[in-house]
């Protein structure tokens, strides 16, 4: 009878489905109404019991009741619910009539946690799923072995610093930079006057600006007639210089910017000698003057 | 070992090592049972191989001294690159067949000038800081991009409206970890997807002897080592995802360096010292590129058609096989 099975069961001997934990004891046993180990919940000691169950998707009220306890093949008898909600509540009554109101109760709460949770899977395989790839330990330390060395055969710094000077030799750069190349080199040794076009901030090479633009001034500009145009003159003059210091220093200092802190006090000495040579508009403001 | 007969073994550890020291032919330096007496003699068999090495090498040396002129050349060294088995897709330059294929593929229109790259960045759901932080760089790096927050939403609904709204590229950075690790490409109006995995990057504050940030300017591009067909494919990827006319301004230029399968980018800033001297300073964000597939449409896992994809029990066993 129940009352003995689970006093046996239940409190004294051992229980192959019982788990104890600090608080509570769980009941393992897969037809077991609620979960936990109570006498109305054992599915072993009571001898008319309800549970659901779903499978694949569908779900089931499994009945026991005592004529067939004798017959453990015949013990459980399935019934499939309706997948109607309201509906399979509705069998779940009219099946369990005349039965506790324990179990009618806690059956349909299990069918309704069990409906909530296949609504729950199926709204997620719906979305995006990660698909988790395991990490292959000696796959990714062999990859990242051949990275290493495929980085230090790259030399990086020399390969672009090629390129970009491959490029400059092609003149894909076109005006912006004005390099003498050996030839020019050679063709200004032989003082070839070749003028080189300017830019706008760019540095440019100081040496051939010297070669070039020098030019020996007489000694005329102290022989003017009118005072102011000579005041105008200086002035003029003062400016011109100012302005291309000016630009000389605006151009060291954004060369400057990245790299070679060092070259911006190295480089104010050439503007120092840029302040001795005039410049070649002079003459035509003497002829006005004149 | 060595030649000649021998001293015994297992002189002990107390007197010096003679000058030539001879083992028997049969003897071996594995078989002695103690430790210790079997580590002095290993070391004794080291010193000995390579006073025996030295003394071949000076001995050619002077071979090659003594016949002078008619010596043979030196012998180059063998490298990985000398090694490479040929691959026979590489592309020849004056290939008619890869032009006319290259001047019909899906990039055609941004090497005609006909598009203007505008690029959308995003990443996987949630990403961590380290990520959000790099997808920003790369923004800064890449001119006319976008980042946007992948907030839950599916690739292939982004894919429509991003081609509504004239986005040539989009850049998915996959994250694991809190480590951005992948990266995938796809080239928009129906063009291949190339699916990367992405490592040892570094963010600009990483980086030392760093320069300031990039500026606005249209940085220049460089791809090196691109040669075979598949280099080719992807070399153009990359290219098309900066506008065609770089700013020389800027003095910034972008570089894709293919090495043994790798792709190092980097990003740097150039000035010309002179015309033989080139200074670089590194500034940007900097990571290494593996290519794991390139699928010819735009990104579908399941339905795409996959040009290339790594096999690794395949490919990955020759060390002197490369494929881009």
């Amino acid at each position: 009878s129940p009352q003995v099975v689970w006093s046996m069961l239940g409190n004294r001997q051992f229980c192959s489905y019982k788990m104890t934990t600090k608080t509570q004891n769980f009941c393992r046993n897969e037809y077991n109404l609620t979960g936990l180990c109570n006498r109305s919940s054992c599915p072993l000691a009571n001898s008319q019991y309800a549970t659901i169950r779903e499978e694949k998707g569908r779900c089931y009220l499994y009945m026991k009741t005592i004529e067939r306890a004798a017959f453990p093949r015949r013990l459980w008898e399935r019934v499939l619910l309706s997948k109607n909600y309201e509906k399979a509540l509705e069998e779940i009554d009219e099946n369990l009539i005349y039965w506790p109101r324990f179990i009618r109760h806690k059956c349909k709460q299990r069918f309704t946690k069990i409906t909530q949770y296949l609504i729950r899977i199926r709204k997620l395989t719906l979305k995006r799923q990660r698909k988790l790839v395991p990490l292959r330990r000696k796959i990714e330390r062999r990859e990242n072995r051949r990275e290493e060395k495929a980085l230090i055969a790259a030399q990086l710094d020399n390969a672009i610093e090629k390129e970009l000077l491959e490029r400059l030799k092609q003149d894909t750069y076109g005006d912006i930079y004005n390099f003498p190349i050996h030839a020019f080199d050679k063709a200004l040794q032989q003082q070839d006057a070749e003028s080189e076009s300017e830019s706008d901030a760019e540095r440019e090479d100081e040496d051939d600006e010297d070669v070039d633009k020098r030019e020996f001034v007489e000694a005329e500009d102290s022989e003017l007639s009118d005072f102011e145009d000579m005041d105008k003159l200086e002035t003029s003059s003062e400016e011109e210089q100012e302005e291309e210091v000016e630009a000389e220093k605006k151009g060291s200092h954004s060369k400057s910017k990245g790299k070679t802190p060092l070259k911006g006090p190295a480089r104010r000495k050439r503007p120092y000698i840029e302040i001795e040579y005039e410049e070649e508009t002079e003459p035509s403001t003497k002829t006005k003057a004149a | 070992p060595g030649d000649g007969s021998g001293s015994a073994p297992g002189e002990g550890t107390g007197p010096p090592a003679p000058e030539r020291v001879l083992f028997p032919p049969t003897f071996s330096v594995s078989e002695i049972k103690n430790k210790q007496r079997r580590h002095f003699m290993f070391l004794r068999w080291k010193q000995q191989q390579r006073k025996e090495k030295l003394a071949l090498k000076k001995k050619r040396r002077k071979e090659r001294e003594a016949l002078g002129d008619k010596a043979p050349p030196k012998a180059i060294p063998k490298t990985i690159e000398n090694q490479r088995v040929y691959d026979e897709t590489t592309v020849d330059p004056n290939d008619e067949e890869v032009a006319f294929d290259e001047a019909t593929d899906e990039f055609a229109p941004y090497f005609n000038r006909l598009t203007v790259p505008k690029i959308l960045i995003t990443t996987s759901d949630r990403p961590r800081g380290r990520t959000v932080r790099f997808c920003e760089q790369l923004a800064t790096v890449i001119p006319n991009s976008h980042v946007y927050y992948r907030r839950g939403l599916a690739l292939k609904r982004i894919i429509p409206q991003c081609i509504a709204r004239d986005f040539t590229d989009l850049i998915v950075i996959n994250e694991d970890r809190k480590i951005p690790n992948g990266l995938v490409l796809s080239h928009l109006p129906d063009g291949p997807t190339a699916h990367f995995r992405m490592s040892s990057v570094r963010l600009r504050k990483e980086i030392k002897r760093k320069g300031k940030e990039p500026t606005e300017h249209v940085p220049e591009v460089i791809l090196n080592n691109f040669t075979t067909r598949l280099g080719h494919s992807i070399g153009r990827m990359f290219a098309a995802l900066f506008p065609h006319d770089p700013q020389f301004i800027g003095r910034q230029v972008a570089t894709f360096h293919n090495q043994r399968d790798y792709i190092f980018f980097r990003f740097h800033r150039y000035i010309f010292k002179s015309e033989k001297k080139v200074g670089i300073q590194e500034l940007g964000p900097r990571f290494t590129l593996k290519l794991r597939s390139l699928q010819k449409g735009t990104f579908d896992s399941k339905f795409g058609e996959y040009e290339w994809i790594h096999k690794r029990r395949e490919m990955d066993t020759n060390r002197r096989k490369f494929h881009l």
